[in-house]
């Protein structure tokens, strides 16, 4: 791993953002006053304790920061009532990692109540303390220790409270089921006691060690789960705002065009139409939802297309060629000093085999079922905009700086929202929403079509991953020198012992849009690396998991590795004419291993088990966990087997359902999942990591079936490509 | 433009619109059951699932020239309407089995598991594979979603459907 800070490449400046346009000004001195307040302001009268961090976290690092490490900077909030009732604030987002139930479950615990007593306020930029942003499996490790501190200072002002009323030593009272109880059995409710105060603390308290937990670590339901099987739940396409209007934007057909001539006399003519244009923003808003598609269809537009744009086939070229170029477009940043350590050409020298391959990734959509949406209101010179983004406080900032705002005129509401998988860092639907409600004078909803989520989003990075490494007589390591092209740099550093290496991540010109992606580059990254630590194995004549523990010193690994490999049976499939492969590694803090069982088939080759083995420290909701491995591993077997973006001449040519795949029920074998708890260890996050091994656990696999191509989807060499298409 | 008459969860609506206008736009824009989602306009996702006649169907390339006098059941129409009111078996399943992470799919699994009860009380793995083949869920929870139809398929042996039709 990388230990040396010369080495760190700060993946999240890379890979999950777009250009850097965005400044966040310093809190002023007296912020913990003022928010003290803000939350009375709302909440009424009670206890509230403030949670602040002396210095941010270093990996939670997204955009520029530097300016808010100040003892001042709020991270939570947890607000008591005199009835009892516990309301926590936190600026994160639920998108279905289910952040609300298992945050829920630390402060529940730590304060000693029924999770039922506990309401969270997620991601609203005017109630709840700044939030950089819901990514990097940064909920767990980092917002649940904040909250679960601010939970039991609340316990324990409530414990002196309760002393200073009945005149007796704190030492003797204990916290249960919302109350205060004494020696002597007399008890006395927490409301009762926050009742007629306005009482605000800092956190002091520590948080309760696994251990000693009681909530966590048990499968708790997710909190409003009847909400989802109802119908109920309001996401922000379901919005409805008083007088609301509906917009449509008129896109452009490829990137980079430009109008030459509109002509929306038709859409005029409508009653109540508003048409707004404004340079290349061409929108319209109806009263309603299929009066504004009827006038979006009645504009006419002719557009400027530019040629000679890059295609899916000449991308790769295109990415090595303007590699290190640090040119325009959004991947011209954030490569660093390549990591060099001993002599790669001595060592080279003296390997008994050496392997060499050029990876290729290609871009991948994340398709949330909740397509990007937003509705904006303006009133009194403010702008209210609800809408599903991974980052609310930086959607303020793109809104605010958009409109020539300052960042208080901007308020961000995210409800609970229909997934995003980092893909909804952005908040263009909501400038665009903002836009239209303006000229429109009412509020608007906005909500993009299928084509417009696939074509106007953002991608998962294309990439070149060239990989030359060599291994000894004795099968250990010589040397290991890898070139990752645009992918981006998580997941980069090999986690085997090899003392000659030469690891660098070259930023290249993107010819589209790219950004962050559930487990961002770790997974092309393991997809080169394991790939190539498995073809190394071969030309050994060596056993890929024998080979792999052969160089590797973590034990976290190591564990995980060995767990996979005894479930699925390693090395022996289960049935004749199946094939097995495994891979394994380590991404924020969290350690995978898979396992792959595959068959011949008549389009190559069929997927017919998994296995995955998985540690993240201590686990705090195993159900909620499984959940989300199992849904890692479904989602790692798209990019695993058939997505990849197809496009030229700034077109995307599959921005369909019906025309990029997507794994349905039909595509998952049985998975088997193995959860290793650790509650010596703090709790790493988990949404993320389990999806980086599933292709190159199936692309080993595979190759005991045939010859393996190096690049995503895992592809046979004379595969007809009968598995890219829906059919 | 032209008025239709459409029964929705047993009520009587009048909509103005072309016959080529999605029953979906209808149903989420006109009369606010929002239950149903738009997740991609082209009857491949599924969530929009609603029944029709006691089919599922795709509302989203459902027209509503194609749909007047029939009866159409959306997720708000499955169980009661008031919030404590007991869930039909299916959703009794999802929660059960909490077959879901963001949620955004699971109105259309939900109709498209009573629609799939109908045809197929006593379905296999291979039958949930072929018939809810257009729906969904970008989480990846099929492995619940299959533990849950099957386990609304014994439910629903107990305490039979109310679906209109």
């Amino acid at each position: 791993m990388s230990d040396d800070p010369r080495f760190e490449l700060e993946p999240e400046r890379y890979e999950l953002t777009e250009p850097a346009r965005y400044r966040f000004e310093p809190w002023p001195a007296d912020v913990d006053r003022r928010a003290f307040l803000r939350v009375f302001g709302v909440m009424g009268g009670g206890l509230v304790v403030a949670a602040a961090l002396p210095v941010r976290a270093q990996q939670a690092s997204g955009r520029g920061q530097a300016g808010l490490e100040s003892p001042s900077e709020i991270e939570a909030w947890i607000h008591l009532d005199a009835r009892g009732r516990v309301t926590a604030f936190t600026g994160k987002v639920e998108i279905g990692q289910n952040a609300r139930t298992s945050l829920t479950q630390v402060v529940a615990d730590e304060l000693r109540v029924p999770v039922e007593a506990i309401a969270f306020v997620m991601a609203d930029t005017d109630l709840t303390p700044f939030d950089q942003g819901t990514f990097g499996s940064r909920t767990t490790p980092a917002m649940a220790p904040v909250l679960g501190r601010a939970a039991a200072t609340a316990r324990e002002m409530l414990i002196d409270l309760a002393a200073a009323r009945w005149q007796v030593d704190r030492a003797g009272l204990a916290a249960e089921a919302g109350r205060v109880r004494a020696a002597d059995g007399r008890t006395v409710s927490y409301g009762d006691l926050a009742a007629g105060r306005r009482l605000a603390g800092r956190v002091t308290a520590g948080v309760a060690s696994p251990d000693r937990w009681r909530l966590r670590g048990t499968p708790v339901r997710k909190v409003d789960g009847r909400t989802f099987v109802t119908g109920r739940h309001v996401f922000t396409p379901d919005l409805v705002r008083p007088n609301m209007g509906y917009g449509v934007m008129l896109r452009p057909p490829a990137y980079g065009a430009t109008p030459v001539a509109v002509d929306d006399s038709g859409a005029r003519r409508v009653p109540g139409v508003h048409v707004v244009r404004d340079g290349v923003f061409i929108g319209v808003v109806a009263t309603g939802e299929r009066a504004a598609r009827r006038a979006a269809a009645a504009v006419t537009i002719e557009w400027n297309i530019p040629t000679g744009q890059p295609t899916s086939e000449t991308v790769y070229a295109h990415l090595k060629r303007t590699a290190g170029s640090g040119a325009a477009g959004s991947g011209g940043r954030g490569g660093g000093a390549p990591r060099v350590v001993g002599d790669i050409v001595q060592a080279r020298r003296e390997s008994a085999q050496v392997v060499e391959a050029s990876y290729h990734i290609p871009y991948i959509a994340h398709v949330p079922l909740e397509p990007r949406a937003a509705v904006a209101e303006w009133a009194d010179g403010r702008v209210t905009v609800w809408t599903g983004t991974q980052r609310p406080f930086g959607v303020r900032s793109e809104v605010a700086s958009a409109f020539g705002l300052a960042e208080d005129r901007v308020r961000v509401i995210v409800p609970d929202m229909g997934s995003g998988y980092g893909g909804k860092h952005t908040g263009e639907q909501a400038i665009e929403a903002a836009r239209l409600a303006r000229a429109a004078g009412r509020p608007v909803k906005l909500v993009y079509g299928r084509d417009e989520e696939f074509a106007w989003g953002y991608f998962r990075p294309a990439g070149v991953i060239d990989v030359k490494a060599g291994v000894d007589r004795d099968g250990r390591l010589t040397f290991w020198e890898f070139d990752n092209y645009n992918s981006g740099s998580a997941g980069l550093p090999t986690p085997y012992v090899v003392p000659n290496q030469r690891v660098a991540f070259h930023p290249s010109d993107s010819p589209l849009r790219q950004g962050s992606y559930r487990g961002l580059a770790a997974t092309a990254n393991h997809y080169a690396r394991e790939m190539h630590m498995d073809a190394l194995a071969r030309a050994s004549g060596l056993d890929p998991v024998a080979f792999r523990l052969k160089n590797l010193d973590n034990a976290r690994i190591r564990a995980v590795l060995e767990a996979a490999a005894s479930k699925i049976g390693w090395p022996a499939p289960a049935r004749p004419g199946r094939s097995l492969g495994i891979a394994c590694g380590t991404e924020k803090g969290s350690y995978v291993a898979t396992a792959a069982e595959v068959m011949k088939s008549a389009d190559g080759f069929e997927v017919t088990r998994i296995v995955v083995s998985f540690e993240c420290g201590a686990i705090v909701n195993p159900d909620g966990l499984r959940n989300q491995v199992e849904g890692s591993i479904v989602q790692g077997l798209g990019g695993a087997l058939f997505e990849a973006i197809r496009f030229a001449g700034g077109r995307i040519q599959n921005g369909t359902m019906a025309t990029y795949r997507v794994p349905r029920f039909k595509d998952v074998p049985p998975i088997e999942v193995v959860l290793i708890d650790r509650r010596d260890l703090p709790s790493a996050g988990a949404g993320e990591t389990p999806i980086v091994c599933v292709a190159p656990a199936i692309g080993s696999a595979a190759r005991g079936v045939g010859e393996v191509l190096p690049q995503l989807p895992v592809t046979l060499k004379n595969d007809l490509g009968g598995r890219f298409f829906t059919g | 433009m032209a008025e239709f008459v459409l029964r929705v969860n047993g009520r009587t609506h009048r909509v103005e619109g072309e016959p080529g206008d999605s029953l979906l736009a209808v149903l989420r824009y006109d009369l606010g059951l929002t239950g149903s989602k738009f997740g991609c306009g082209e009857g491949h996702c599924g969530a929009c699932t609603v029944m029709i006649d006691g089919q599922a169907a795709r509302s989203c390339v459902v027209r509503i020239g194609a749909v007047a006098g029939k009866a159409i059941t959306t997720i708000e129409g499955l169980a009661g309407d008031e919030p404590g009111a007991r869930l039909h078996p299916v959703q009794e399943a999802f929660l059960e089995a909490e077959a879901f992470q963001c949620g955004y799919c699971t109105p259309g699994m939900v109709m498209a598991t009573v629609g799939l009860l109908r045809s197929v009380p006593n379905p296999t793995d291979a039958d949930i594979a072929r018939i809810l083949d257009r729906n969904v869920c970008r989480c990846g929870t099929y492995p619940r979603i299959v533990q849950a139809v099957k386990d609304a398929a014994r439910r629903a042996r107990t305490a039979p459907a109310r679906i209109e039709s």
